[in-house]
């Protein structure tokens, strides 16, 4: 069912944890939708020096949120605000149809933790349930 | 790596003693069971042979009470599909219950949908128990078919299934069972249970897939739903499965043998897992009936950890087990079973169902006991919602 790359990000996830002194932190998703996902990032010189991240989910939201962390390391926050879903499941070399959702998680929950170091407001809603199609 | 199989309510292996039954069926004796030659009369002495193995397993008086089926859910959509359709002259209502298998619950989506029936779906209590009281409130002039799970499949909770049967006797309104986990598992007496039709099924108790069986009392109305030749009292058309009809004879066989035995030695490694869990993790809860259920079954919430990673990385340590989680079901939404018990979601999330089989041994209870709570601890410190809790 998942790739290669997506069970060593689920078996070996990089990047677990808390920044205590974090400059941004989004959390998107609750536990009745099933998946939580919580992003701490640091910042120097407008590059992400540091990110950390804690998971609630299944396999696929464990593996896109520590793909993500990987890939946006020493980006600039403009580098990371432009990643998208779909980058973050072509570099775990794609997801199952009914795990796409997980990889909006992920990529939500960065830009809200952009945003928080921002300084800027946005919905605290669950973006990924809603994108989710009938039926998965 | 070792591995240790604890899904045995997805399925079981089939018993050695089951595939030498079988072989000889593959290979000499081809027969067709209709066929008047020799070649098909020798199988179809066989093919009653095991008709009767199955009636005496359930306690039916005549053999002639057993069709087999190509499984459980064609069991379950010949008695339900087939009761109502012959009675519909009587009324338009079924009654069964929310935490009923899909086998169930979608022919009677499809009867509502389609054919204009009306279905109530009775609700259960936090163990997973129907109140007979709520059957017999629920039944209108119209109601023709009630059809209440013997055990269910998820929270192995077994349902008062002779009280509904005996509040349901002196009416006209038939009374089928799903009793496809708990045949072979417990002892099932049709008569006891005052039952008119109940499924059951070969691969839940070490017998081969693709066979099962639908007992139906004599006297019960009913029209098929396989349309053919005239096999199996006209009720099931296509030519017998032999292979199977010999396996699931076998399986039955060996599932007679010292039944209650076995079960007592089965509950005993169950209660040895679940207080195991209980013991070693913190936050979990048993769902199901805490004494009323299956022998050999186990259905635990793990709280703050997801049931699909759970089941990944118990996977990785050589366990198979199953979930009730949403990411396993291919839903948004976790099982209908822990939903309709009142289950909140996010606990519904983190549940493991481990269920323990004829093979089975003290050893592999010691290995998950010993891998679980590591797997949960991994899972717990990659969780943002443990946090919250401390």
């Amino acid at each position: 069912m998942y790739s290669d790359k997506v069970m060593d990000h689920f078996q070996n996830p990089r990047n677990v944890g808390e920044i205590k002194d974090a400059d941004g932190v989004g959390e998107v998703g609750n536990p009745t939708c099933g998946d939580i996902m919580k992003m701490y990032i640091k910042v120097k010189d407008d590059v992400i020096t540091d990110i950390k991240f804690k998971t609630f989910g299944c396999g696929a939201a464990v593996a896109t949120s520590s793909i993500t962390t990987e890939i946006v390391k020493g980006k600039t926050i403009k580098e990371a605000q432009e990643l998208t879903n779909s980058q973050v499941a072509e570099e775990l070399d794609g997801l199952p149809p009914e795990k796409m959702h997980c990889s909006n998680l992920a990529a939500d929950a960065l830009q809200k933790a952009i945003n928080n170091y921002l300084g800027i407001e946005d919905d605290d809603v669950c973006t990924h349930c809603e994108d989710i199609p009938e039926g998965h | 790596m070792k591995k240790v199989y604890l899904d045995n309510a997805a399925t079981t292996p089939v018993a050695s003693e089951v595939k030498e039954a079988i072989e000889p069926y593959l290979t000499k004796k081809f027969g067709n069971a209709s066929s008047v030659h020799s070649f098909g009369r020798d199988v179809r002495k066989e093919v009653e042979l095991v008709r009767e193995k199955v009636a005496d397993l359930i306690g039916a008086d005549d053999s002639q009470e057993v069709i087999f089926t190509s499984g459980g859910t064609e069991a379950d959509n010949l008695s339900i599909k087939g009761v109502v359709m012959k009675n519909r002259d009587k009324g338009n209502h079924i009654i069964t219950s929310a935490i009923e298998h899909h086998a169930v619950l979608h022919p009677c989506e499809y009867l509502e949908e389609y054919h204009d029936f009306d279905v109530t779906y009775l609700p259960v209590d936090e163990d997973g128990l129907v109140d007979p009281d709520d059957v017999a409130e629920a039944i209108t002039d119209e109601t023709i078919l009630v059809s209440i799970m013997l055990a269910n499949n998820e929270v192995g909770t077994i349902q008062p299934i002779a009280e509904i049967g005996e509040m349901l006797e002196d009416k006209d309104i038939y009374f089928h069972t799903d009793a496809v986990q708990a045949v072979g598992s417990i002892p099932v007496d049709v008569d006891e249970l005052k039952v008119d039709l109940l499924s059951l099924s070969a691969h839940k108790f070490n017998g081969p897939k693709g066979i099962g069986a639908c007992y139906i009392r004599k006297g019960t109305k009913i029209i098929p739903f396989m349309h053919g030749g005239a096999q199996e009292r006209g009720l099931r058309a296509s030519t017998e499965n032999v292979p199977g009809i010999i396996g699931l004879g076998k399986a039955v066989e060996l599932a007679a043998e010292n039944l209650e035995e076995k079960q007592k030695e089965i509950t005993r490694l169950r209660d040895k897992l679940i207080s195991g869990i209980k013991d070693n993790i913190d936050e979990v809860t048993l769902n199901g009936h805490p004494t009323n259920r299956l022998p050999n079954n186990v259905n635990v919430s793990i709280r703050y950890i997801e049931g699909e990673s759970l089941l990944l990385n118990l996977d990785l340590e050589g366990i198979a087990a199953s979930s009730g989680s949403a990411c396993t079901s291919g839903s948004l939404d976790p099982s209908h079973v822990l939903l309709a018990m009142d289950i909140p979601h996010e606990i519904a999330h983190g549940s493991l169902r481990l269920t323990l089989g004829k093979y089975t041994t003290e050893e592999e209870i010691d290995y998950v006991l010993e891998k679980l709570p590591e797997v949960v601890d991994r899972l717990r410190a990659m969780s943002p919602i443990y946090n919250k809790a401390e």
